[in-house]
């Protein structure tokens, strides 16, 4: 599903990643953990378009489709989703209004009608069970006056609403009491299908004995180190990452 | 990221305007010029009765004495007004009694522009006055709204059919020495709707009135005039457009609002006259004065105006709340793009006891444009227990653009609470391309962010109007960000 070749990138001239290699496959959910500022979160914006990096070498596909090529907007419609580590607050714009405009998007792009308001309300209220979101927070402006928690179950929401073939979660974990985590794990797992594929991007292993990852691979200095099954996760937690920085430097 | 931003905000504030056809009819048109003569001759054309002639010539004489104002944050070329004809109208019997009166050129002109004269074609309960140039073409409804007592007719009607309510009224909250071009308006005004809502009676439909600019190097000064009488209630749409011409074409009106014991009057107005094109060529000069008195008791005046089009902007709707208890409200969206300026707000007069006034102001600001909010708020000694709220927002797209705010307050009551409120905001890369990432194209963000923005006044409009509105900020916009 997706091939990240000899990817380098760069913000503001500084090279932050370094030549990643990696492929997801539908079905599998991987783990990327490392410390800050290690690239990940650079990795999340490559992937879904954002202006502020420069790839400088390297190819990614999606599906077979050249994925540099896409304009961020196109990315989505192709089934990328980012869970934001920051959601964005939009002002007097409200959810039902938002998601509307997106699902119709993504129907447009695969050539179907519209919904018709009935059937959007129809599948917001069946989404909004499935992922054991508040009733109330979709009548409100996208993430305005959201808490930490509700705008990650928020996001979580909108990835239900959009059935993306790959989602990445960029730290979907940070500020997250344990309820609302396993809140938020509960809907990507029952979001899970064998067609489609997770990346969940952490710090933590917490998350992780929520989301049960198939390879785990650690992110280094804009480069995966080591990759393994979810055992590394859990050696990790134990050695801490300074663990990895002196591998690195031995 | 601010250079990619700045490609993105030029190519979506680069949009044309959409009504900026010309209508080939023939026109009536006097010389260029304004003296006396011409006033009479203007006079004559409309058949007035002599207090008319007396009440333009007093205008007249007085607008001779006064000097343009240069108060405003704006930059206004040198207006020639020895240049600019005064009256134009389309060639056709003064007050068609039927649709097949008119000529099928001017109903294909408010055809196109979404506005049909035709009773039987209108959607929804909405009666038009439609003005073109210099006059009126056709009220629609009339005499359904004459069933209830409710007068709806052009200006010119108004005077001829209804003198005493027109004379009891007319300069009543602007008088014609009020300001420049209030007093120009007073002096040359050629048609606009007049409209009366008798005691105790809650008007059926929504009253609107059209205007088109059409004829070439004319001004369109228009008046309108709305009473409403004790206990009634009514809510009036006001829209305009105009040709693209290269030209400056200058449009003066004065709209009076007066509203008597718990009368509550509604006045929105969506403006998309010619703003000329990118470099700021041509575009209408929308130099207005609007005013309502709340003069009764518990009455209440609510402006609610979405700002798109004109070259430059000077107008600032205003309450005078007389009567104790009495209301005013002011909502306001005004958006600027390339070279547009506009200096707009409100005044809110608190003379009555217990009076309240609201002022929420979203001014969106693109390309090179320039937009202020001016506000007074006033509390007169008399005004116990005045109260006023004012919110006044400017959103920036890109770094070319300017926004400013000049809040005055001037309070001579101690009991009196006035808070103000203002933001000043970047439309956010990051709001883009959070709504990129969920599939939506950046024109498409950028106009849910502003509609978004400016919901509390969008709100406000009616129906019909608020969806076409929310359309035309998306579109004036368009091209600003990309």
């Amino acid at each position: 599903m997706l091939v990240i070749k000899d990817l380098h990138a760069k913000i503001n001239d500084k090279e932050i990643l370094k030549g990643i290699n990696l492929e997801v496959k539908a079905g599998e959910v991987h783990a990327i953990m490392g410390p800050n500022g290690s690239g990940k979160s650079t990795l999340a914006s490559v992937l879904t378009g954002r202006e502020l990096v420069e790839v400088t070498q390297g190819a990614i596909t999606f599906n077979g489709k050249d994925l540099l090529e896409m304009a961020p907007e196109i990315r989505a419609r192709e089934g990328i989703f980012l869970s934001f580590q920051y959601p964005v607050e939009i002002p007097g714009v409200s959810m039902v209004n938002f998601m509307k405009a997106a699902v119709n998007e993504h129907r447009k792009y695969r050539g179907l009608e519209p919904l018709t308001a009935s059937d959007f309300l129809k599948l917001m209220r069946e989404r909004k069970e499935l992922v054991e979101i508040d009733s109330a927070l979709t009548n409100r402006s996208v993430n305005e006056g959201f808490s930490g928690g509700e705008k990650k179950k928020n996001e979580i929401f909108q990835m239900a609403m959009l059935e993306p073939k790959l989602a990445i979660l960029d730290e979907t974990d940070s500020g997250l009491d344990i309820d609302a985590l396993r809140v938020v794990a509960n809907g990507v797992n029952k979001l899970k299908r064998p067609d489609n594929a997770v990346i969940v991007i952490t710090h933590y292993q917490r998350l992780l004995d929520y989301i049960v990852p198939d390879y785990v691979h650690i992110l280094y200095n804009g480069r995966i180190v080591k990759s393994a099954g979810k055992e590394l996760a859990l050696e990790l937690e134990e050695k801490g990452y300074d663990w990895i920085k002196n591998g690195e430097n031995a | 990221m601010v250079e990619e931003q700045d490609k993105i905000l030029e190519e979506v504030t680069g949009s044309e305007y959409k009504y900026g056809f010309v209508t080939n009819i023939e026109t009536e048109t006097i010389p260029k010029g304004l003296n006396e003569d011409v006033i009479r001759m203007i006079w004559e054309k409309k058949g007035e009765p002599d207090w008319m002639l007396e009440f333009r010539l007093k205008a007249y004489r007085h607008w001779q004495t006064m000097e343009m104002p240069q108060w405003a944050h704006l930059q206004i070329p040198e207006i020639d007004y020895q240049d600019i004809i005064y009256y134009a109208a389309p060639r056709q019997k003064a007050s068609p009694a039927s649709l097949d009166e008119i000529d099928p050129e001017i109903k294909a002109t408010f055809d196109k522009l979404g506005i049909p004269l035709d009773e039987q074609k209108v959607l929804s309960g909405v009666a038009v006055d439609a003005v073109m140039d210099s006059t009126s073409v056709k009220t629609t409804f009339r005499e359904t709204l004459a069933e209830q007592g409710i007068i709806f007719c052009s200006m010119s009607e108004a005077i001829r059919e209804h003198p005493d309510l027109v004379r009891k009224y007319l300069a009543s909250v602007v008088p014609v020495t009020d300001n420049y071009f209030a007093a120009l308006n007073s002096a040359v005004f050629s048609d606009g709707s007049f409209c009366y809502i008798p005691k105790g009676v809650r008007c059926p439909m929504e009253l609107s009135t059209y205007f088109r600019i059409n004829a070439s190097n004319t001004g369109q000064f228009e008046r309108t005039l709305i009473v409403a009488d004790d206990d009634s209630y009514v809510s009036y749409l006001e829209g305009c457009t105009a040709p693209m011409r290269d030209e400056n074409q200058l449009h003066a009106a004065v709209v009076e609002i007066v509203a008597l014991e718990n009368a509550e009057v509604k006045y929105s107005t969506v403006q998309n006259w010619y703003p000329g094109d990118k470099d700021g060529k041509g575009g209408i000069y929308n130099f207005v004065t609007k005013r309502g008195i709340c003069q009764g008791k518990n009455s209440k005046i609510s402006w609610t105006q979405v700002e798109t089009g004109s070259a430059i902007t000077w107008k600032y709707p205003s309450c005078i709340l007389l009567g104790d208890n009495s209301y005013g409200e002011f909502y306001s969206v005004a958006v600027t793009n390339n070279r547009q300026q506009a200096d707009t707000g409100t005044k809110m007069i608190h003379i009555g006891k217990n009076t309240r006034s609201r002022i929420v102001s979203k001014g969106i600001s693109a390309g090179f444009s320039n937009n202020s909010y001016r506000g007074l708020v006033k509390v007169l000694k008399g005004a116990e227990n005045a109260r006023n709220f004012s919110q006044c927002d400017s959103l920036l797209l890109g770094d070319k653009c300017g926004a400013h705010t000049f809040p005055y307050l001037e309070v001579d009551n101690p009991t009196a609470i006035v808070e103000h409120e203002a933001t000043t905001s970047k439309i956010g890369e990051d709001q883009i391309f959070y709504c990129n990432q969920r599939g939506l194209s950046t024109e498409d963000a950028v106009g849910l962010i502003i509609n978004g923005y400016a919901k509390e006044v969008l709100n406000k409009l009616p129906m019909e109007f608020a969806v076409e509105a929310q359309k035309l900020l998306q579109i004036s916009l368009e091209g600003s960000v990309g």
